[in-house]
């Protein structure tokens, strides 16, 4: 409208100026008229700011894909002892596979076609009807099949993150089974409730119980850290756990995952903004902010603890807290981010130190003290510190922006918060035992005692991660 | 014929053959392994994971000598190899009943 009434405007202005002006309103009497003319002009805006978004997109889309492979794989793999180096990264990377095939059949369409408050229609099935025109409920600006793409790399990652949890004794069949019922029985409905259009929590969309989770605190992490806690407890220890030493067999290959990670969240957090706007540049912020304040929060009270700073500290807390700030991103101011960090690094390192040992349960790689504990604080603390300043994308009937969090006024956002914490919780731990139950009763979930000693490597698929004679 | 056998730090390997040569003893064979004598070892912590490292690196040093030369090589690679501190290493000095060189069958002290 605004830009209409500048175009009409200018056109006046270049009708008085003499001369040359009105040689050229001659030419528009001639040529297409007025009209015409702006329709042009507002399809060169449409199309230059879907340009802009859409590059954003891609390139987040790419970001993301790159947090998996070989963002996870190289954090992962260097925890783990030489032996299981391959299959550990294997883990993260079929999934880049595996996920696509079930994401274009019908995980597109359960998570995101409108459909129940739980779950999505069939709508998009074999990716139906999701082309180069925009979904306006999803993002006006940019193709659907770009933001049909840009949450398969969500689909992605979400599973690979709870092979943390199995990692050194899972069979890998059972490991690809697994994979296909968790996506569809915990991910898709999860997804679908928190960012499909009239999903249960869906905040923006017509979701009756609004819960904020900018780019996925509960979908992703709490979802995955959950089931990797089930799993753990399921799968049973290691064979030598905790007696004989597992040591991380190659910390570099894990500090380089770490920071190709925290790269990759700015795509995953402000990505999720679904365009180029300021939006995206606080979730930005906010990501990195709270890397950098849960990467001190956890070496703090590591060194205070133990004496020594450990570089393993150092990145662990920078993978809690890009995992606790990722729903509250998008949603909350810098220093808030960079407390929501601190916090996050903190209450972790004692998630996965003293928690962990107290209870005896072999979450090999952390995947729920970190991602299960640090995505079920965000979620808490982004009630506490959302604030329209940041994102007013909910408006009343005058068209306000509404008060979001506890630091707007509104402390019964937290309640929110925590059923949609409550809600991801229980679809993990019953979905997940379910599974597992199935996965046991068809092909076994664990691996022999034999092909764990041997090495997943070797007995899994036929090779080894390092052949350094010759 | 005398094989001594020295149990050193890896980081001494360098001036241990240096000190060999210039002795002018040739031959030898070294491995990489794992061990301790008195020298405690330490302790690592990943995420509040406490693990004692007591099997601490180490380098084997063989060479089999002529009897004679027996006290001068191993007085060589003990000053080469001590620090004064524990953890140094030790060395065995074992008989040797015969020593063949494969490519011509020479034997004896004429095989080192």
């Amino acid at each position: 409208m605004t830009l209409r009434r500048l175009a009409q405007g200018s056109i006046f202005v270049s009708i008085w100026a003499g001369n040359l002006a009105l040689a050229q309103s001659a030419q528009a009497a001639a040529a297409p008229g007025v009209e015409d003319r702006l329709n042009a002009l507002d399809a060169a805006t449409k199309a230059a700011q879907s340009a802009g978004d859409n590059a954003w997109m891609l390139t987040s889309a790419a970001l993301v894909l790159m947090m998996t492979g070989p963002g996870l794989a190289l954090f992962y793999c260097g925890l783990v002892r030489a032996k299981n180096v391959l299959a550990t990264m294997m883990h993260s990377f079929i999934l880049m596979a595996v996920v696509t095939v079930l994401w274009a059949v019908y995980g597109y369409s359960l998570a995101f076609a409108e459909g129940n408050r739980v779950i999505g229609g069939l709508q998009y099935l074999f990716l139906n009807g999701v082309g180069t025109a925009p979904n306006a409920d999803y993002g006006a600006t940019v193709p659907h099949e770009t933001y049909m793409i840009y949450q398969l790399m969500f689909a992605i990652i979400t599973p690979a993150l709870i092979s943390g949890a199995f990692a050194e004794r899972m069979k890998f069949s059972a490991m690809l089974l697994f994979t296909c019922l968790w996506s569809t029985i915990v991910y898709f409905p999860m997804a679908h409730m928190v960012w499909g259009k009239g999903g249960l929590l869906n905040a923006f969309l017509g979701g009756p119980i609004p819960c904020f989770d900018f780019a996925g605190g509960t979908v992703v992490h709490i979802t995955s850290g959950v089931s990797a806690l089930i799993c753990a407890l399921y799968i049973g220890k290691r064979v030598g756990y905790p007696k004989e030493p597992m040591k991380p067999h190659s910390l570099v290959l894990s500090v380089i995952g770490a920071c190709l990670l925290w790269v990759g969240w700015f795509g995953f957090n402000a990505g999720s903004a679904v365009a180029a706007n300021g939006l995206a540049t606080s979730a930005f912020v906010a990501t990195h902010f709270g890397a950098a304040g849960a990467t001190l929060g956890w070496l703090l009270v590591e060194w205070l603890k133990h004496g020594k700073p450990s570089v393993l500290g150092g990145i662990s807390g920078a993978v809690a807290g890009l995992v606790a700030i990722t729903p509250a991103s998008g949603f909350v101011k810098p220093f808030p981010a960079l407390f929501i960090g601190f916090a996050a690094g903190i209450f972790c390192f004692y998630m996965v130190s003293a928690v962990k040992n107290k209870f005896g349960y072999d979450d090999t790689l952390d995947a729920f003290g970190v991602h299960g504990a640090g995505g079920t604080l965000g979620a808490l603390l982004t009630g506490v510190f959302a604030t329209r300043e940041i994102n007013d994308g909910l408006k009343d009937a005058a068209g306000k922006a509404l008060p979001l969090g506890l630091v707007d006024g509104h402390a019964g956002q937290i309640l929110n918060q925590a059923i949609g914490v409550a809600i991801s919780w229980v679809l993990a731990i019953v979905g997940t035992l379910i599974i597992l139950k199935i996965v046991d009763a068809v092909i076994g979930v664990r691996a022999s005692k034999d092909q764990e000693v041997e090495g997943l490597d070797l007995s899994m698929h036929g090779e080894e991660g390092y052949n350094l004679e010759g | 014929m005398k094989k001594i056998e020295a149990i050193i730090q890896p980081y001494k390997l360098d001036e241990v053959r240096d000190a060999l040569k210039n002795i002018g003893v040739d031959g030898l064979t070294i491995s990489e392994v794992r061990g301790h004598g008195r020298q405690k070892g330490h302790k690592e912590v990943y995420r509040g994971m406490e693990y004692e490292v007591d099997l601490l690196p180490k380098i084997k040093l063989e060479t089999v000598v002529p009897d004679a030369r027996k006290d001068e090589v191993t007085r060589a690679i003990s000053a080469a190899a001590r620090t004064g501190k524990i953890g140094d290493g030790k060395i065995f000095v074992f008989d040797v009943a015969e020593a063949i060189r494969i490519r011509n069958d020479d034997s004896g002290e004429l095989a080192l």
